[in-house]
């Protein structure tokens, strides 16, 4: 007999804290542009951008809702973090024509994937997104 | 003179809900004008990611922006929807009373419709320049600072200045540098989202010395009494450099801002617009408010949801529009006067 994801609540409502099949998190500190930083836990899989609007953080527009097309969850990342962020796509960059004050550690974080190796991973948000 | 278009129903915006409304009033004989910013239907859909699929639209496991607007065009064409683009709807007064409503709205392009029912599909509101944050900049807006070029006169013999690295802002550098006294481009990085022919023509008059390319960004504007006499710019070395600057083009895209819906009576909460859940009919009797910028106990912002509030509202529109009329319910599948003005029969 085949198993329904249905049957078994830890699938379906996923699985308890802590346990062995808990999505792993990440601790993602964004500073604003007053310097004031906060600090949340983000899902692996979910996106930076995602993970900001579900914590509330301040100064992340993200119009387009994830879609790379609107430049308003522009971050820059800490310098310590760029080499595991990675670089930004060819996409990312052209979008990234629209955002305003672009440093060399500019990214848009909705192309920022959550993932283990991130942890503590710090961002800084730009006073004006649109 | 202003014009005044008489109509049912104005629809005020022309994304996927706005343009679904036209389906569902026209086969309630309802006639409609639809009114958008934008210079082409399917607001966010063909402005925001017209090549990005969606996976949630019912019947269409995949489909792109611009395909999905593409066939609620071709959904709606039997109704003869009159579009009003580049244009914004400014005012809305009401001029009727709560149970026989009739409006007047007037556009930013100084049109004035008359109708008995108002449609308000503006989704997240109306998508406008993006203004860089350059300290003082408003006070050069309209004189000397513009987000489009209108007349190309107004940079006859100017310092003119570009800032982008798009189509738009390649095209008006190639078009102004004729008639401007000087023209400087300004752009982050030597790479372009833009025709390649643009790119390189531009290139070729950066090379003859008839352009300024310019790497880095404007951070600092002089000027008096609206006109500007010089910018700085921020080369990516770090570097400032002070030239002179009469007129600024800033291309930075589009945003969305909510606009004048704000000063319309709608009771906004956060910038949404509370409906009943029956009629998506907002506090204002004859004010309907349908997809994105609607809000309601549950509401979610999927153009599947647009749609459904879209048919909802259409019935209690039909209700104002022929007051005492009876409204019979029939399907598309098998009324054959619904299938006539469908023109299938």
């Amino acid at each position: 007999m085949v198993k329904s994801c249905l049957d078994d609540p830890a699938a379906r409502y996923g699985a308890e804290p802590g346990g062995a099949s808990a999505p792993a998190k990440a601790k993602i500190t964004f500073v604003d542009s007053h310097g004031q930083a906060r600090t949340v836990e983000g899902e692996s899989g979910a996106t930076v951008m995602e993970t900001a609007l579900r914590n509330d953080i301040p100064e992340i527009a993200a119009e387009c809702g994830g879609a790379c097309a609107c430049a308003t969850c522009h971050v820059y990342v800490d310098a310590s973090w760029t080499e595991k962020t990675g670089k930004a796509s060819q996409m990312e960059e052209d979008m990234l024509d629209f955002a305003f004050g672009v440093k060399p550690n500019s990214r848009l974080c909705c192309q920022i994937t959550v993932k283990p190796e991130l942890d503590g991973l710090v961002v800084s948000t730009p006073a004006q997104q649109g | 003179m202003s014009e005044m278009i008489e109509t049912d129903v104005v629809i005020v915006g022309a994304g996927p809900a706005g343009l679904f409304a036209v389906f569902e009033l026209g086969l309630l004989d309802i006639k409609a004008h639809l009114i958008d910013i934008l210079p082409r239907p399917g607001g966010q859909c063909s402005e925001l990611y017209p090549e990005k699929p969606i996976y949630d639209i019912p019947g269409l496991p995949i489909v792109t922006g611009q395909e999905l607007t593409d066939r609620l065009l071709a959904q709606i064409a039997p109704f003869h929807p009159t579009f009003h683009f580049n244009e914004m709807v400014e005012k809305l007064e009401s001029t009727g009373s709560a149970t026989a409503p009739s409006f007047r709205l007037a556009t930013d392009a100084g049109k004035v419709f008359s109708c008995k029912v108002v449609f308000v599909a503006a989704g997240g509101g109306s998508f406008q320049p993006k203004k860089p944050p350059i300290p003082g900049i408003d006070a050069y807006e309209g004189k000397s600072v513009f987000y489009a070029v209108r007349r190309i006169e107004d940079f006859r013999d100017k310092h003119v200045v570009i800032i982008g690295g798009g189509d738009s802002a390649l095209d008006w550098t190639l078009n102004l540098q004729p008639v401007a006294k000087s023209l400087t481009l300004v752009h982050r990085r030597d790479a372009f989202r833009a025709a390649p022919h643009s790119v390189n023509a531009m290139h070729e008059l950066a090379a003859a010395g008839k352009i300024d390319f310019r790497l880095g960004q404007v951070t600092h504007v002089e000027g008096a009494d609206g006109q500007l006499h010089a910018a700085t710019i921020r080369g990516n070395d770090g570097a400032d450099k002070l030239i002179a600057c009469e007129r600024l083009v800033p291309f930075f895209g589009l945003t969305m801002k909510l606009g004048p819906v704000a000063d319309w009576g709608l009771n906004l909460h956060e910038n949404l617009t509370p409906v009943d859940t029956e009629k998506f009919e907002t506090s204002h009797p004859g004010i309907f408010a349908i997809g994105d910028i609607n809000t309601y106990p549950g509401k979610l912002k999927l153009i599947l949801c647009g749609f459904h509030e879209a048919a909802l509202a259409a019935q209690q529109a039909y209700h104002y529009v022929y007051p005492g009329k009876k409204l019979v319910f029939q399907y598309t599948t098998s009324s054959t006067n619904l299938q006539k003005k469908l023109g299938v029969v």
